[in-house]
């Protein structure tokens, strides 16, 4: 099986933990993995103001590619790529007067009008490989890994887009479980980590952050994974700041969910870059004798 | 807290043109403040969602204008997708930041931003954040 | 009709002379300069035909061969919508065509130490910020002379990927026209100049014959040649030029060694 596969800026400097695991783990479970060409950044917000147009270019441009590609499912991994992207195709598939001035506007480019599917990685596993096979795949069972799955906003909400309808979390639950995870729910899984708003606060000042790590520690999270950059900042990497600062209890290692898959997928631990998250997590991980070289 | 409302604070064409900006219609909103409930930046507002939509409601555009809101709302669609109304506030929000940027005022200058921060920072972070904070 | 064509043929649509002379049999058509309308002939490049028309160039000519970037020019034709994009010594007039040139463009260029900056993609990131402010409107691609994919250096800068946005700017003359179609309000080319700087100090390997060559001049090893080259009369010189060895043209790699093999 070949997959068009839209990767993300951030994916490929300080989240390439989240895209080399994430590319590993679906090449052991054989599939390939084709990145579209000349993409470019994907707005990373969807514009919210009726009349804005131009800020809806970016998305369709990458869905423009991967057509040009002959595909009809775009996978993607990052929350707010997969957002802006879904949005997007959303608004070129039942928007019929934006979607004319879109394409007019982009008079270098084929016309597009919402064909391909914008698939989240989480929902490709499920659909395409299932849990049954994930399972009989797992090398390392991450037994005793009480984890927390952190959606935050971007995988659910607007609900149009949602990966899974508010207030379930059963894609990236099962996948833990079928891992061998004891998934652990707790009630900051969807909640805002601050996002954005990381340009206009103080390091470690980040109170939306803190109230996601500090409800996870108390409801028994051991670690949190995520699918976001973003959200990997603002919880994980900026949680010593925000632990110096008195702002949370415990420290909640923090791990993008696809490092966890192709640990226990008993891939080379050096394939997940462990060394770009914080420090506790790779401890963690080593603590558990989860972690293989090559 | 009180608002004077007289000819000269109410402005229908205010309210018009939020709807027409955020495609919603803000006047169907029952102040039920679920919206202020679901936030998860409410602390950090001077006033809250609810207390906004109700400035919208009657066009305060002065007071609006005045406030950090919406300049700390994350679009993070809490409030929007527990609207019993419907409303999408996060839209609302968003055409109030968009009235002060189409001005070419920016909420935060990224030549100012000190360098090791956005060094550090994710893309998107930098991403999102222009569009939310500059013209 | 047959007319027309026969006057074609003895008028080529190609810049002729060096300067402003109506070629004879030349035909002259009406383009817009700045708004007002000018009879020029149909074969001078934009430059030209502004100087027939009467406009000296104290700012915005270079080197009038289509690599300074000094002159780059926006014009429209009659009844049609689209802007068009050209360097003025290299894009000869058509009738009715109006144009002006955006010979600087007031873009933002931060000050850094190349030494100091070290090579990695966060250190531009950190000096254009703006870049992260592109819608991928693609404007910029579509007004490059150059034909290069700014839009993609723009996107691989933000990727983080330095050699590619090196390699694909690398024929951009730093004219600025897509600095002045930008909606982010980026600073494109000065951008893609880091790019290309930090590229060459940090990632391409350094060449090894040009470290060995380097040491020789430093250690002092041409300087006695250099001192007898200085010392001597214009005609001694010129005389040394002409009786110089030369290898010949076509002479297949490694076939021919020169006499004096002193400084080899």
């Amino acid at each position: 099986m070949k997959i068009s596969y839209y990767p993300g800026c951030t994916l490929k400097t300080k989240a390439k933990n989240l895209d080399i695991a994430a590319v590993a783990s679906l090449e052991a479970l054989g599939v390939e993995v084709e990145e579209i060409e000349r993409w470019n950044c994907c707005g990373a917000v969807h514009s919210l103001t009726a009349d804005d147009l131009i800020h809806q270019v970016a998305p369709v441009r990458n869905l423009i590619r991967a057509k040009e590609m002959g595909a009809d499912k775009l996978v993607t991994l990052c929350s707010m790529c997969y957002n802006t992207l879904a949005r997007a195709n959303e608004m070129m598939k039942n928007d019929p007067v934006k979607r004319d001035t879109i394409n007019r506007f982009m008079d270098e480019e084929i016309d597009y009008n919402g064909d391909i599917e914008v698939v989240h990685y989480l929902s490709f596993l499920k659909e395409e490989i299932g849990w049954e096979k994930l399972k009989s795949q797992v090398k390392v069972p991450l037994t005793d890994l009480k984890i927390g799955s952190y959606y935050g906003c971007t995988l659910q909400r607007p609900t149009e887009v949602g990966i899974e309808p508010l207030g379930h979390f059963e894609l990236m639950n099962d996948m833990f479980t079928s891992l061998g995870a004891e998934v652990v729910e707790f009630s900051a899984a969807a909640k805002c980590c601050g996002s954005y708003q990381v340009l206009s606060s103080l390091p470690g000042e980040n109170n939306a952050a803190a109230v996601v790590i500090n409800t996870a520690a108390k409801e028994g999270v051991e670690a949190l994974a995520t699918s976001c950059p973003l959200c990997e900042y603002n919880l994980g990497k900026q949680q010593q700041q925000m632990q110096d600062k008195g702002k949370i209890e415990q420290n909640v290692p923090t791990y993008y969910f696809t490092q966890l898959l192709a640990v226990a997928l008993g891939l080379d631990s050096q394939l997940c870059h462990f060394e770009l998250n914080d420090k506790k997590s790779l401890a963690l991980l080593e603590d558990k004798n989860y972690l293989v070289a090559a | 807290m009180t608002i004077p409302i007289s000819d000269h604070s109410l402005s229908l064409k205010s309210i018009e043109e939020i709807n027409t900006l955020s495609g919603e219609s803000v006047k169907v909103c029952m102040q039920c403040a679920t919206c202020t409930g679901m936030c998860p930046m409410a602390e950090e507002m001077d006033f809250s969602p609810r207390k906004v939509m109700h400035f919208v409601q009657f066009g305060l555009m002065e007071k609006l204008m005045d406030i950090n809101t919406y300049w700390k709302c994350a679009s993070c669609h809490a409030c929007s997708v527990q609207c019993p109304r419907g409303i999408d506030i996060a839209k609302v929000m968003e055409a109030l930041r968009q009235k002060v940027l189409r001005k070419s005022k920016n909420y935060i200058e990224p030549s100012q931003m000190s360098k090791e921060a956005i060094a550090e920072m994710p893309q998107i972070a930098l991403v999102a954040g222009f569009r939310k904070f500059t013209s | 009709m047959c007319e027309t064509e026969q006057k074609k043929q003895v008028t080529p649509r190609v810049a002729t002379g060096d300067r402003a002379i109506l070629p004879e049999g030349a035909k002259t058509i009406p383009v817009y300069i700045m708004g007002k309308k000018y009879e020029v002939p149909e074969t001078l490049t934009i430059m030209k035909a502004m100087e027939f028309a009467g406009f000296h160039f104290l700012r915005g000519a270079g080197c009038r061969g289509g690599i300074c970037g000094a002159c780059p020019t926006v014009y429209r034709m009659a009844g049609d919508y689209k802007l068009h994009f050209g360097l003025a010594c290299q894009t000869v007039v058509a009738a009715d065509m109006y144009l002006a040139q955006i010979p600087f463009f007031p873009a933002n260029r931060a000050d850094y130490s190349i030494d100091e900056i070290g090579g990695l993609p966060e250190a531009i990131h950190a000096l254009y910020p703006e870049i992260f402010r592109c819608v991928a409107c693609n404007q910029c691609t579509k007004a490059c002379p150059m034909d290069v994919d700014v839009l993609g250096y723009i996107s691989a800068l933000k990727q983080g990927n330095i050699e590619k946005a090196a390699k694909l700017s690398f024929d951009c003359i730093q004219c600025g026209l897509c600095a002045s179609r930008c909606l982010g309000e980026i600073p494109q080319y000065h951008v893609a100049q880091l790019a290309r700087r930090v590229y060459g100090r940090y990632i391409l390997p350094n060449a090894e014959h040009l470290k060995a060559r380097t040491a020789a001049i430093e250690s002092g090893y041409y300087d006695k040649m250099l001192d007898e080259l200085e010392k001597m009369s214009k005609e001694e010189l010129e005389k040394r030029y002409v009786e110089r060895e030369r290898e010949p043209d076509f002479a297949e790699v490694g076939s021919w060694k020169p006499e004096e093999t002193r400084y080899l």
